[in-house]
């Protein structure tokens, strides 16, 4: 059993839902991810997922594409993001880490050399943004033969038979998208999004992850009622664009922030 | 089994499969948040693509707005001064708005209209395929987002205005490169938030199935015509096609209805910009390697992460780092020869034409007039190329003016 399953059976067994926090490896320095990994850590993440930056991010709004052109600037590279990955693991050998990112440097470096890195790194799941079930059979099984969770996306617009479609490759958990949009985007529907949760728990087993959209501690206290995860990612990446240039109290306000949702989600639950 | 179909037995009318590959190219490499929009997309072209109704309606488009059918020029003085085989231009800068580009936005309006769709977007790197978008549009009464990318529209300012005489509204785009890789992102994060009412218009053969295929099978009229121009003018097949290859439209066009035609031998020209060994180029079949990029597998042109690169070509039109998923394959298993050409040789071939034979190209449409000054003096006069004239060079004047160091 890897991490992953290990952290989603405890937080059932203890009631909780899970946070996870999204950051793009390398932004604003490669020097910072890690240190910022761990102050998320600390400040109640259960999971962290480390994005790997890309020079074409379709399904991300300017946030997030302004945080994968900091980290290209600064030379990142996917090979350098399992470098963090590695460097995490020397104090971190507990928490659950995802990859997310776009296929292409994936597909540069080999998939199977890229499902050796990561096994070797320490990574838990990988999410490739626009991978669709459809496509993702040959890196999905080298994924799950490593031990590794190949994660997907689901969308306001994905059916039940493209869930359950997906749900036969996925393993760990599902991330739905909450709203027509890309990463970043405005106002969350949370009746909506329950109703899509309720339709696709009949259809699968596996935790459900809900992102895209979610701000605040009061909308992630909302969404983790309904949901097994809450993922965080632009949010805190916006902080951080804020204060590139004191990175000590960068890492104080986004795990400031991270702590405030984890606190809000525990006090509704 | 003739001896033809031995020497040949793929059947190119089967290609792509039903979900859009080509060999290992091609295919739906976009998020979750868009595969019900292209699933959408693909059953309502599925129902019209035979639909004798909308056919009807598209020929008639084609006839009476667009111009068609376009000619089949025998340039015969500019053939005796290579010396070699006779050359006949496909006429697609006579089309209307100067272009091939109208083809398919003719025939993609159409499908948006059937689907209840009333708002089109489009990406554009040059500003052809906008100005060909925004045209329909304004002729459907459609609203018309055209997104580009801040470098291009300071570069096209012409085609930026024409569009929004048009009434388009020009969306500058200031991620990434700013050029036309980054137009097409931003359209794609338009259309997953839009998706209920809009309809996205992709302007070459390149973007998650099905355009590639759709593209394809509304440029194709460019080739169907020639053969038969061809066939009842000349009564023979032509020998070679040439054609400029960015993201493939106009070359896939005029190729495709001779794909199973053996005889015929195809050339696909690339930018070779400064050069390929320069590395300001935009040769990506030349000189790049297969990868992922704007929902389908395809060469690309990338750095050794992975990383999309910036291109150069003096042409705007064939400045893009990827190429569509079937001239990927077709190159693979040698169906069409690629090559590549650079902005020298392309501008030379810009005076040569238009100094011949009075018809000024495109910069694009230069690039494959350029490699035909190499390849005709090959052949003997009994043989014979059809180049697709992709373009008009109206849009090139002020590049060509500034290079020649002239103001206008």
């Amino acid at each position: 059993m890897n991490r992953i399953t290990r952290c989603f059976q405890e937080l059932r067994r203890t009631g909780r839902k899970a946070l996870i926090p999204y950051i793009t490896a390398g932004d604003p320095r490669p020097d910072q991810t890690v240190p910022m990994l761990h102050a998320l850590v600390a400040a109640g993440a259960d999971i962290v997922e480390l994005g790997v930056p890309f020079s074409d991010p379709m399904a991300d709004g300017p946030v997030i594409q302004k945080a994968c052109e900091r980290a290209l600037m600064q030379g990142m590279t996917l090979r350098g993001v399992l470098d963090l990955v590695r460097e995490f693991r020397q104090t971190d050998t507990e928490t659950p880490l995802v990859l997310m990112g776009y296929l292409n440097p994936i597909e540069s470096l080999g998939y199977e050399v890229f499902v050796a890195g990561t096994r070797e790194a320490g990574v838990d799941g990988v999410l490739t943004v626009d991978l669709p079930p459809e496509e993702a059979a040959e890196l999905a099984k080298l994924l799950i033969a490593a031990d590794i969770d190949p994660i997907f996306l689901l969308a306001p617009t994905s059916t039940a038979e493209r869930v359950r479609g997906t749900a036969e490759w996925a393993r760990g958990y599902l991330y739905y998208v909450s709203l027509k949009g890309v990463t970043g985007s405005a106002a969350i529907n949370v009746t909506e999004v329950a109703e899509k949760l309720a339709m696709i728990r009949t259809c699968t087993d596996l935790p459900l992850g809900v992102g895209f959209g979610i701000k605040d501690p009061p909308t992630a206290a909302t969404i983790a009622q309904v949901a097994d995860a809450v993922v965080v990612g632009s949010a805190l990446v916006s902080k951080m664009a804020e204060l590139t240039e004191e990175p000590e109290r960068m890492r104080q306000e986004v795990a400031g922030l991270l702590a405030a949702m984890r606190r809000a989600m525990a006090s509704s639950q | 089994m003739t001896a033809k179909a031995m020497r040949n037995p793929v059947d190119f009318s089967q290609f792509p499969d039903s979900i859009g590959h080509f060999g290992r190219y091609g295919g739906r490499f976009v998020a979750e948040t868009l595969m019900e929009a292209l699933h959408e997309l693909n059953e309502a072209w599925r129902n019209c693509r035979n639909d004798p109704e909308f056919l009807a309606e598209l020929d008639a488009d084609l006839a009476h707005y667009v111009g068609r059918p376009s000619p089949l020029y025998h340039a015969e003085r500019w053939s005796r001064q290579l010396g070699g085989a006779q050359i006949y231009l496909k006429r697609e800068d006579l089309n209307h708005t100067g272009a091939h580009k109208i083809n398919n936005t003719v025939g993609q309006a159409l499908l948006a209209k059937r689907m209840g769709k009333t708002r089109l977007i489009a990406e554009t790197g040059a500003g052809q395929h906008g100005v060909a978008s925004a045209t329909v549009a304004a002729r459907l009464g459609m609203e018309c987002v055209v997104y580009m990318g801040a470098e291009d529209i300071q570069r096209q300012a012409l085609n930026v205005y024409r569009m929004r005489l048009l009434g388009a509204t020009v969306q500058p785009v200031t991620s990434g490169s700013r050029t036309l890789k980054d137009a097409l992102n931003e359209a794609l994060r338009d259309w997953v938030a839009n998706v209920d009412n809009t309809f996205y218009m992709i302007g070459t053969v390149a973007g998650p199935h099905p355009y590639p295929l759709m593209v394809r099978e509304f440029q194709a009229v460019i080739g169907r015509e020639a053969r038969e121009q061809m066939l009842t003018e000349h009564h023979t097949l032509p020998d070679a096609l040439v054609a400029c290859v960015g993201g493939g439209s106009n070359a896939i066009g005029l190729f495709h209805p001779f794909l199973n035609d053996n005889e015929v031998v195809m050339y696909g020209v690339e930018a070779a910009g400064s050069g390929i060994e320069t590395g300001r180029h935009a040769a990506t079949l030349c000189a790049g390697r297969p990868g992922v990029l704007h929902g389908n597998r395809t060469y690309l042109l990338n750095d050794d992460h992975g990383q999309i690169i910036e291109t150069h070509s003096i042409s705007a039109g064939l400045d893009y780092p990827g190429v569509g998923p079937e001239h990927a394959w077709l190159k693979d298993i040698g169906r069409v020869h690629y090559v590549a050409i650079t902005d020298e040789e392309a501008l030379r071939a810009f005076h040569e034409l238009t100094l011949t034979e009075g018809i000024i190209p495109a910069l694009e449409s230069s690039h494959a007039l350029a490699y035909v000054t190499k390849l005709a003096p090959t052949l003997r006069p009994d043989q014979s190329i059809v180049i697709n004239l992709s373009g008009r060079g109206d849009k090139d004047i002020n590049t060509i003016a500034t290079l020649e160091g002239i103001q206008l």
